[in-house]
């Protein structure tokens, strides 16, 4: 099936099988591998890319079914040579060992201080909540990390987030 | 210093083995084994051979070339015996990944199955004693008498721990890409904990010499062992490539790294300990019982560091293994010492209740001054100022030692602790530097699997070389590199960094241009002592009383490693070990499906690491430790002893808070509450 | 994952009528796409809703109607929501994680399959996946299946913590399909499984989830709270939604229980609601309406704990809303 997606501000067209997920497309056929298969069940985080702005579990969308969106995978979140602020806080926090869920981390982390709303631990739920570690830990564990980089990617977050 | 290779991480630019772009590439899809144990009858491929797309179809109706001498576990469509449910009896290869996955799955494969069994329990009759166990030790030890030991302590505990199997589930799943050239020369690109060794196995696999085949890991998703042997995928990718006359990927899904990757062995220990009025211990005797495949013997070497933790006159220690329908174990990170501590620490908790003594004290008072099996003198030890220091930081003298009374609200709070250790050894390396465009070059065939090797050796190099790290440039991750062991067994560091100090020191005392070393001679030298990193690890918990929840808000470690080569990685090291011990404590666990073989819950939904909110605070510092005699750098290895004692402390923990003593891993709401 | 055809629905009734035996309806994706990549579902014709205009959440008088396709992080962060139905909010925000809460749909999660792991495994017999085949869950990993209402077919639970929340407000399910539109009450949506397991709910062919109408919100507090052995992005162990109004007089006016993860439908507890109700807001009559609503439960030998579970779970969360 024919679809047009803007991948990272770059408008693409291709005609895919419509079994392929997002996240093959980005990987097998656009050549852009910072998304990464880490379950390919939505079960660990490490292919979240932004779609149409929100984050989400690229291996469980079908290229099909996000036909004319906008998707900003880690390869479009730094400005030319500048990285974007989390990027660089991730680095000067050693916020990742293996690096191989950080693409995801990144992404989950640029759209998660963006969104609004109470999570699982916010107390009162009429209010939104300041962005203390504990909101930082719930809201961030679609994303896991094996390495055990967690108290890091905390670290990094709560300096970038503005 | 920052990792050298930290922006390619986070902009999405670091290749790993399933992300090199390769022209035509076709992809590979494994059909696996439905039974546990039996023999293919017949493997009916036509229709898959129909469907759109597909390349070839592999299996043992027509059995591709392998050399005789190939690992069973690698020795893929050689034989028509199954030895487990889940092994690789079949493959697909089409044109695309969407495609090769369903023709494998319309590849069905016709048994005669046999009965199975595939159920570690303790009293299974098949039980023996290995010769050896992993890597090379004696499987049996016996120092005094441990009965004689036991009937005259004051104190004595006599208990029986088990842990479950558990899956190393590093985040890149097992990927592989293979390239064939006409002259019949293989280059994989691999997620390998090891390009030199996993080029050798491959290269033997098929009946190559060694410098047909080349290996390229530069980066590496994980590996916590998984990837520290040559896996099926590796070679299926190669046959594949033969097969369909084109470059061939595959990537394991995570299901399929439960079935054929390897995992540490479930394993039931049971430990004697006795001691006097005073704590010192009289006896120890720590047997462990584990399960290997039929196909190969795997022999965890579980009770290995009660030889090296306590002085006692009188220790037993002893492994038996049973030979199940099931997978082959293999490393998991800590083999040994992980399981093995859980058990010896939970018990020495357990002795210090039945003593009414403080669980660092008894500890301290049972330091050994050399190796408590054979005598060796250590290198170093410091594992009382680990424990003092570990005390001092985690306000252990206001601890309260009765069990069960401290609570708030709902939630029941205890302190637990527990030592730590891993053996420091290294092995012969080979690392090459020179100058090229005024800067250094290291090249060193090491693998960075997240462990920072790439950044350490810049380090390393630059001190040798006495020039700022921004001068040095690592190359690694390929087996056209000088030789170099695997990332494992905490030994990287300390194996290639030898080998690049004394090649940066071979650079500076000849010409300034290049210098080469080879580290075998050095390393067989090596004076015999007992080296070992030592550490304590401290837990709070919190355990409610309404669902048997824990939560654990702080974990404290503190480590005498040597000298610390980079402060920064060696702390994502131990936290990330001891993050990992989180899990094994309290929700880690794989299980195995008697009824049809193979493993249950294989995905990450099901097997439950660790997520961001379980991970409040970790924290890990190290003491100065000086130590001549371990290698140039003067370091241990730390890549595995943050996991060892984790579970242990988070277990002493809960008993504290709760006054009940789960001997079982993992600790879930399920056992706790059916404690209240 | 075999092959299919896939079309966008332009409405409701246009996605109704492409419907034949072998379509599925495509929402957020989050569990159907996972499904097909197991080869646990093989829809021949995917029709793609996700899109429709079903993504509103607007008040109906003191009545609130959620559009089928408002995606679980919107649900949980409407002001509306999080206000007077807090008890919806906590149970959304305490599912999955914040990319799958962004692409999962009320309908979609509504219609979560089991995560019984035999269920889930084409290679190994389910009877809700291929009626018939046997469950071996009953001798085999039941863990964390079913302890209420569950037959000798199967023993799987419904996974969602949101339907636990709808079944303790009564929300009520509204439904188009090629027999026109009705409404279907919750908790009457799902179904236990009896010799059926292969049905979860009750819909026919082609229906078509459109709304989910909340009435307005029980008096009292109300809650949800979730157990789980990762403190995180796990499923329940055991759930409940619970809303609690006590009279001055100390009688209980109001009750609502739903358990979640102990049955093949989000739980009801009436039998402990009916004792509760003219009662005393006692721990003591907590406890015996408890154990009364979990005397019907025929454990397993592996997930018998869900009784104590289930008990403490009852206790301690009425306590709570006890004032």
């Amino acid at each position: 099936m024919d679809i047009t997606l803007k991948v990272n501000g770059t408008p693409h067209a291709v005609d895919v099988d419509p079994r392929m997920s997002l996240l093959d497309l980005l990987r097998e056929r656009l050549g852009l591998i910072g998304a990464k298969k880490g379950c390919d069940h939505g079960q660990c985080g490490a292919c979240t890319v932004l779609i149409d702005g929100r984050r989400a579990n690229a291996c469980l969308a079908l290229a099909v079914a996000v036909d004319g969106s906008e998707v900003t995978t880690v390869e479009g979140l730094a400005k030319g040579d500048d990285l974007h602020p989390l990027q660089a806080a991730f680095i000067e926090h050693d916020a990742f060992q293996c690096g191989y869920c950080t693409p995801g981390q990144l992404c989950s982390a640029v759209a998660m201080l963006g969104e609004p709303g109470p999570s699982a631990v916010t107390d009162d739920l009429a209010l939104d909540p300041e962005l203390t570690p504990e909101e930082i830990r719930e809201r961030m564990s679609g994303n896991l990390c094996r390495c055990g980089a967690y108290v890091n990617i905390v670290k990094a977050i709560a300096e970038a987030a503005p | 210093m920052n990792r050298v290779e930290g922006r390619v991480k986070v902009t999405g630019l670091a290749t790993y083995a399933a992300e090199y772009p390769v022209e035509a590439v076709a992809y590979a899809y494994p059909v696996q084994s439905l039974v546990a144990k039996g023999r293919i009858v017949r493997v009916h491929d036509a229709e898959a051979r129909e469907m759109p797309g597909v390349l070839a179809v592999l299996s043992c109706e027509d059995p591709p070339r392998l050399a005789e001498d190939a690992d069973a576990e690698l020795a893929l469509f050689q034989s028509r015996d199954v030895a487990y449910r889940g092994q690789i009896v079949a493959a697909v290869v089409a044109g695309t990944y969407e495609n090769a996955r369903a023709a494998a799955a319309a590849v069905r494969v016709e048994y005669d199955p046999d009965d199975h069994d595939v159920a570690l329990r303790s009293d299974h009759p098949g039980f023996y004693r290995p010769d050896v166990v992993n890597p090379d030790y004696p499987s049996d030890t016996v120092k005094g008498d441990v009965e004689a030991g036991l009937a005259g302590a004051a104190a004595s505990v006599d208990v029986t721990y088990s842990t479950p199997v558990l899956h190393n589930n590093p985040m890149e799943p097992h990927a592989a890409v293979a390239v064939w050239d006409p002259e019949g020369r293989l280059l994989v690109y691999d997620s390998t904990q090891g390009a030199s060794p996993d080029r050798d196995t491959i290269a033997q696999t098929f009946g190559l010499p060694r410098e047909d085949v080349r290996v390229v890991s530069r980066h590496v998703g994980g590996g916590f062992g998984a990837k520290g042997s040559t896996r099926p995928h590796a070679v299926l990718a190669a046959l594949a490539a033969r097969a369909a006359g084109r470059p061939v990927k595959i990537a394991l899904t995570r299901q399929q790294m439960f079935d054929v990757t390897g995992y540490r062995t479930p394993t039931i220990q049971r430990l004697r300990l006795g001691a006097d009025a005073g704590g010192r211990l009289t006896a120890v005797e720590h047997v462990a019982y584990e399960q290997s495949s039929t196909l190969v013997e795997f022999a965890e070497q579980t009770a290995t560091p009660a030889r090296v933790m306590y002085a006692t006159p009188a220790l037993r220690t002893a492994h038996r293994l049973v030979r199940l329908d099931v997978a082959t174990p293999s490393w998991m990170r800590a083999p040994g010492e992980c399981p093995g501590m859980y058990a010896l620490e939970s018990a020495m908790d357990e002795l210090a209740c039945a003593l009414g003594m403080d669980p660092v004290e008894l500890r301290v008072v049972n330091d050994a001054d050399a190796e408590p099996e054979g005598g060796l003198p250590f290198s170093s030890r410091n594992l009382v100022m680990c424990l003092r220091e570990g005390a001092r930081r985690f306000g252990w003298r206001h601890r309260d030692p009765e069990p069960g009374v401290r609570r708030e609200g709902e939630w029941l709070v205890g302190t637990g602790v527990a030592a730590s250790t891993y053996p420091a050894r290294r092995r012969p390396a080979r690392a090459f530097a020179f100058v090229r465009d005024g800067d250094y070059v290291v090249q060193v065939a090491a693998a960075d699997i997240g462990t920072g090797a790439r950044t350490a050796l810049v380090r390393i190099a630059a001190d040798a070389l006495g020039v700022p790290p921004d001068q040095v440039h690592v190359e690694l991750g390929d087996s056209d590199l000088p030789e170099a062991p695997v990332a494992g067994g905490s030994m990287g560091t300390a194996s290639w960094g030898s080998a690049v100090v004394r090649a940066c020191e071979e650079l500076k005392r000849g010409d300034g241009k290049e210098g080469r070393a080879d580290t075998t001679d050095e390393v067989g030298n090596d004076a015999r002592l007992a080296r070992h990193a030592f550490g304590a690890q401290f837990a709070e918990v919190r355990v409610s009383s309404v669902t048997g929840e824990v939560r654990v808000p702080r974990l404290l470690g503190v480590f005498a490693a040597g000298r610390i080569v980079d402060p920064q990685l060696a702390r994502s090291q131990f936290i990330g070990g001891m993050t990992m011990g989180l899990g094994m404590a309290l929700m880690e666990e794989t299980l195995t499906d008697e009824e049809f073989g193979g493993f249950l819950r294989r995905d990450l939904a099901q097997y439950h690491v660790p997520a961001c909110a379980d991970v409040p605070h970790v924290e890990a510092v190290w003491l100065d430790e000086q130590d001549g005699e371990l290698n140039p750098m003067g370091s241990k290895g730390i890549g595995e002893i943050g996991i060892v004692g984790t579970a242990a402390a988070i277990g002493n923990a809960v008993h504290h808070a709760t006054g009940h003593r789960v001997r079982d891993l993992p600790l879930t709401p399920v056992k706790i509450l059916s404690r209240f | 994952m075999k092959r299919f055809e896939y079309a966008r629905a332009g409405s409701p009734s246009d996605a109704v009528r492409r419907f034949r035996p072998g379509t599925m309806y495509l929402g957020g994706g989050t569990n159907l796409v996972d499904l097909m990549r197991l080869g646990v579902a093989e829809p021949d014709l995917l029709v793609d809703v996700s899109r429709l205009p079903l993504d509103v959440i607007e008040p109906v008088g003191d009545r609130l109607r959620v559009g089928a396709a408002v995606r679980n992080t919107d649900l949980a962060a409407d002001p509306l929501v999080r206000t007077r139905y807090a008890m919806l909010a906590r149970a959304v925000l305490d599912g999955a994680s914040g990319q799958v809460r962004n692409m999962a749909t009320v309908a979609g999660n509504l219609l979560q399959r089991t995560r019984c792991a035999y269920f889930q495994d084409v290679s190994r017999p389910c009877n809700k996946r291929r009626p018939g085949s046997g469950c071996p869950a009953i001798e085999g990993d039941h863990g964390n299946l079913a302890v209420l209402g569950a037959s000798d077919a199967c023993v799987a639970t419904h996974p969602s913590d949101m339907a636990v929340a709808l079944a303790a407000l009564d929300a009520e399910v509204h439904v188009t399909g090629p027999g026109g539109d009705r409404i279907i009450p919750m908790p009457g949506l799902h179904r236990l499984p009896g010799d059926e397991p292969e049905r979860d709910t009750v819909l026919e062919p082609g229906d078509l989830i459109t709304a989910v109408e909340l009435p307005a919100p029980p008096p009292g507090a109300s809650t949800y709270r979730k157990v789980r052995e990762r403190a995180s992005f796990a499923f329940a162990l055991v759930s409940i939604a619970a809303s609690l109004d006590v009279g001055s007089d100390g009688v209980v006016s109001g009750c609502r229980i739903a358990l979640g993860s102990v049955a093949h439908v989000p739980w009801r507890a009436e039998r402990a609601e009916r004792l509760l109700i003219g009662g005393p807001a006692t721990g003591a009559a907590f406890l015996e309406a408890a154990e009364a609503e979990l005397d019907q439960a025929r454990p397993l030998p592996r997930n018998a704990y869900k009784l104590p579970l289930a008990r403490n779970l009852i206790v301690a969360t009425l306590e709570e809303l006890a004032p």
